[in-house]
């Protein structure tokens, strides 16, 4: 191993809350990426808005810390141009599910080249405590003073249901399962969705680090094939005693990335080729 | 040779084939030598309704529509009623057999149009290239160059397709030959220009954002920027360039930003109602300054408005668009030339910037036809301001993306350029980029920002004259509404008064003292626009003081003229502020 996972670290001071689901992410994350002998440099964090949103804040790479639900878009714009960034979309269960859900579905058809994690903890932190899509339903918040009336959002099914080319779901309280699943995400050429369980020690206090502990299991180590859609739609329905995390899908017989699909497969460079006007000549000339 | 100036107007419902007929005499108009213009006025619908296509040809640049015609092409009965009355003495009808034409009408053709095209061209669809060669005789036009024409546009179809239009232009001439009766005043002859494109303000700015190198462009498709992005979407294996439909124009603007953080150039195209959704994106443009143009065609608003009209709208929301404050630049070209000239340096202007900058174009320049000059590529300059060589960065401690600096410009680098990373945030940050919320560098961090609207307030095109140099009235106007206001003077003036157009490439930063030194002694400024608050003269009010004595507005979603804007200042015109 080459690169340090020090080199991840930034001399800033951190402004998650003590007990935050964030730190262990971060450091699985850092650790990952190091292992996997990937320097700061070659990595673009582009993260949205909320406690998620500031991983690019917190750790050392190259960073666009962009507006609330559009990590995705600027996502898929950068990495279509510069071939040699390894991506990290990262943001949060408000962001991606609320925000963001039209481009969350816009960018898993499109089999966008990068690794998308959502820190999944049920809950509006930076906001202070208000529901999310992912909150559960009669969950008492500030915004749903009677109970929430709405089921909570199943990413998973929902990423699923686009036959999305990986999707997993992992914990924060299972750094090794993690480390494993976000290592073979980043492996993936085309869009690798992560929705990662985490406790706000802040703000929910029903989805607690216990009470996630208590009910998850790892699938894949049960016997799950990632190959077999069926069986992960079958699983994505479990919630409540039980909650199922590792890799539900791993399409076998994946579609071209975008950047294939959009380039052509010619994998030409759009940003390193000069600018020469003259190149439109033909172009201009069919309208004569 | 004569100075002629002849109009033809091509009728029909959506789906008829106006647009065939009249991308057909437009193209051999061109070829003989004559300067065109030519609009299109059309339906939000994809079948049925009336629609018209008016192409005017002269021996001397236009700008504008007339208001008679020498031609009209009717394919329905709405054509024959709505505009039958607009032709001039000894204009000429050519109508569809198949319209009952109520009143016996002087100087008409009935053409067989179906039959002929059917029994010459194999498809009664020809029947529109039939036509087209009967319009193409009454003009009395040299058919070798309306069959050479008609080769170059359907060549592309395969050989027989071309020779089969060829075949029912001829049809259409002989027919028009031997039955027409009456008698046309035109003598279509051989113009002056020389090889000259026919190109419509879309195409324009598509081929100059090209003709800049720009690598990429997301946009969502709405009425009438879609053609820019269409356009450039055709040429994806013919130049580096990505192009994506995205979901909504907030994902398009944001996959924009992401490009160009990444390096590469690249715009959104949208109208009114879309860039509304994208003005999120363009604060964060402002904010982390992401270099990036916006084709803004604009069309009546509120809300969806008239999706298929014309107006000039959207001025003062281009400007003032985005919460909080931060620099930007807002071009409007006048003239399909222009057009292109004006994207290829908007590319520059956010580079060497580092901000968003709008082409404001409309549905009357984005759909019409102008012939112009093809461009010499060789006087497109790319600029694309100060980025750091990777031994440079590779010299450095850290690099700082928003070094604060005297001209408010901090140099650029790329993610994945050097060894070091690029923070591009939209929090209130540091110099290297990392969110801050110290009082201090906050104030620091938009002063700089803000420095650059100064450095760019130092490069700006000023205002252009037009007409007589030493004027008594003057008109203000911007965007496509030069041209009426252009054909207006000259109008006048040939009667002896001394009239000028003073006219805004560039709106913003705006050239207020340029302005006002330009209006000398002039007596009267009138602001010409195609709005209803006269956005253009609040803007001059807010920025010099000075006041327009009147106003020309319209917002009837149609495109104005030179008869409009000198009946309206005949008038009295009207007084918005």
């Amino acid at each position: 191993m080459v690169v340090n996972v020090k080199e991840y670290n930034l001399d800033r001071e951190i402004t998650w809350c003590p007990g935050c689901g964030n730190f262990a992410i971060m450091d699985v994350l850092k650790k990952t990426l190091a292992g996997m002998d990937l320097s700061p440099e070659q990595i673009l964090v582009v993260a949205g808005i909320g406690q998620a949103g500031k991983m690019g804040q917190h750790m050392k790479a190259n960073t666009l810390h962009v507006l609330h639900g559009r990590l995705l878009p600027v996502a898929t714009g950068a990495g279509l141009v510069n071939k040699n960034l390894e991506i990290l979309a990262i943001g949060g269960d408000g962001d991606g599910y609320a925000e963001g859900g039209n481009h969350l579905i816009h960018a898993a058809r499109r089999n966008v080249d990068l690794t998308y994690m959502v820190h999944n903890n049920m809950i509006y932190g930076l906001t202070k405590g208000q529901a999310s899509p992912t909150s559960e339903e009669a969950i008492k918040t500030p915004t749903t003073p009677r109970g929430n009336p709405l089921q909570g959002l199943n990413p998973i099914s929902l990423l699923l249901g686009l036959k999305a080319n990986f999707v997993a779901r992992s914990f924060a309280g299972d750094n090794e399962q993690l480390r494993t699943i976000l290592e073979q995400a980043i492996k993936k050429p085309g869009f690798a969705f992560i929705d990662i369980l985490q406790q706000c020690p802040s703000f929910n206090k029903i989805n607690t680090f216990k009470w996630f502990k208590e009910r998850v299991y790892d699938i894949n180590t049960a016997g799950h094939d990632p190959s077999d859609l069926q069986q992960a739609f079958n699983l994505a329905q479990e919630w409540g005693e039980k909650i199922p995390t590792g890799i539900f899908y791993n399409n076998p017989d994946p579609r071209p990335t975008f950047r294939e699909a959009v380039l052509g497969g010619k994998n030409k460079s759009v940003t390193g080729s000069p600018i020469n006007p003259l190149d439109i000549k033909d172009i201009m000339e069919a309208h004569l | 040779m004569e100075v002629h100036d002849y109009s033809v107007k091509v009728g029909g419902e959506a789906g008829q084939g106006i647009n065939t007929i009249a991308s057909i005499l437009s193209r051999s108009f061109a070829d003989q030598g004559l300067y065109l213009f030519a609009y299109q006025d059309y339906y939000s619908r994809v079948r049925g309704g009336h629609n018209f296509y008016q192409v005017r040809t002269a021996s001397f640049p236009v700008y504008s529509f007339s208001d008679k015609l020498e031609v009209l092409v009717a394919l329905d009965k709405a054509s024959l009623d709505l505009h039958a009355g607009e032709l001039n003495p000894g204009g000429v009808v050519i109508y569809d057999q198949k319209i009952e034409a109520a009143n016996s009408l002087p100087n008409a053709l009935p053409l067989p149009m179906e039959e002929l095209g059917k029994e010459h061209g194999g498809k009664a669809v020809m029947g529109n290239t039939v036509a087209a060669g009967a319009a193409w005789q009454v003009l009395d036009g040299d058919h070798k160059i309306l069959e050479n024409s008609l080769k170059r546009l359907f060549q592309k179809k395969g050989s027989a397709i071309a020779e089969a239009n060829i075949r029912a232009a001829r049809a259409g001439a002989e027919y028009a030959r031997d039955n027409f009766s009456g008698r046309c005043s035109c003598q279509l002859q051989k113009g002056s220009l020389n090889k000259s494109l026919v190109l419509t303000g879309n195409e324009a700015l598509a081929l100059g954002s090209l003709a800049a190198g720009c690598r990429f462009i997301s946009s969502y498709p709405m009425t009438p920027a879609s053609g820019v992005m269409q356009y450039m979407a055709r040429q994806i294996d013919r130049l580096p360039l990505a192009f994506e439909q995205a979901e909504d124009e907030i994902a398009a603007i944001h996959m924009s930003i992401g490009a160009a953080n990444a390096g590469a150039r690249a715009m959104i195209a949208t109208s009114g109602g879309g860039f509304s959704l994208m003005v999120e994106g363009l604060s964060l443009a402002g904010m982390n300054e992401t270099p990036l143009v916006i084709v803004l065609g604009q069309r009546p608003g509120p809300a969806t408005g008239m999706a298929t009209r014309t107006e000039q709208g959207d001025l003062l929301f281009a400007l003032h668009a985005g919460s909080g404050e931060f620099p930007r630049a807002i071009f409007a070209p006048r003239t399909v030339e222009e057009a292109f000239w004006t994207a290829a340096h908007a590319f520059n202007v956010a580079e060497k910037y580092q901000v968003p900058v709008f082409i404001l174009s409309d549905q009357h320049l984005a759909d019409s036809y102008y012939t112009v000059e093809p461009f010499n590529l060789n006087k497109v300059v790319i600029d694309r301001g100060e980025i750091l060589p990777e031994e440079l960065l590779e010299q450095m401690e850290t690099y700082h993306r928003y070094k604060i600096t005297d001209s408010g410009i901090s140099p650029r680098a790329f993610p994945g350029q050097s060894r070091k990373c690029v923070m591009v945030p939209g929090n209130e940050h540091t110099e290297n980029g990392y969110s801050t919320e110290d009082p201090e560098l906050r104030t620091r961090m938009q002063d700089k920002r803000m420095r650059k609207h100064k450095t760019l307030a130092g490069k700006i095109k000023p205002p252009e004259s037009y007409g007589d140099n030493n004027p008594h009235t003057i008109l203000l106007t911007w965007g496509s509404s030069f041209g009426a206001c252009r054909e207006a003077v000259d109008k006048v003036n040939r009667q002896g008064e001394k009239w000028q157009v003073l006219s805004f490439p560039q709106l913003w930063p705006f050239p207020g003292e340029e302005a006002m030194e330009m209006f000398g002694k002039a007596t009267r400024i009138v602001s010409v626009e195609m709005n209803s608050t006269g956005q253009l003269g609040r803007l001059l009010r807010v920025e010099t003081g000075k006041q327009p004595d009147m106003a020309v507005l319209k917002y009837d979603g149609r495109p104005m003229n030179a008869t409009y804007v000198l009946t309206e200042i005949e008038n009295g015109g009207v007084f918005p502020w």
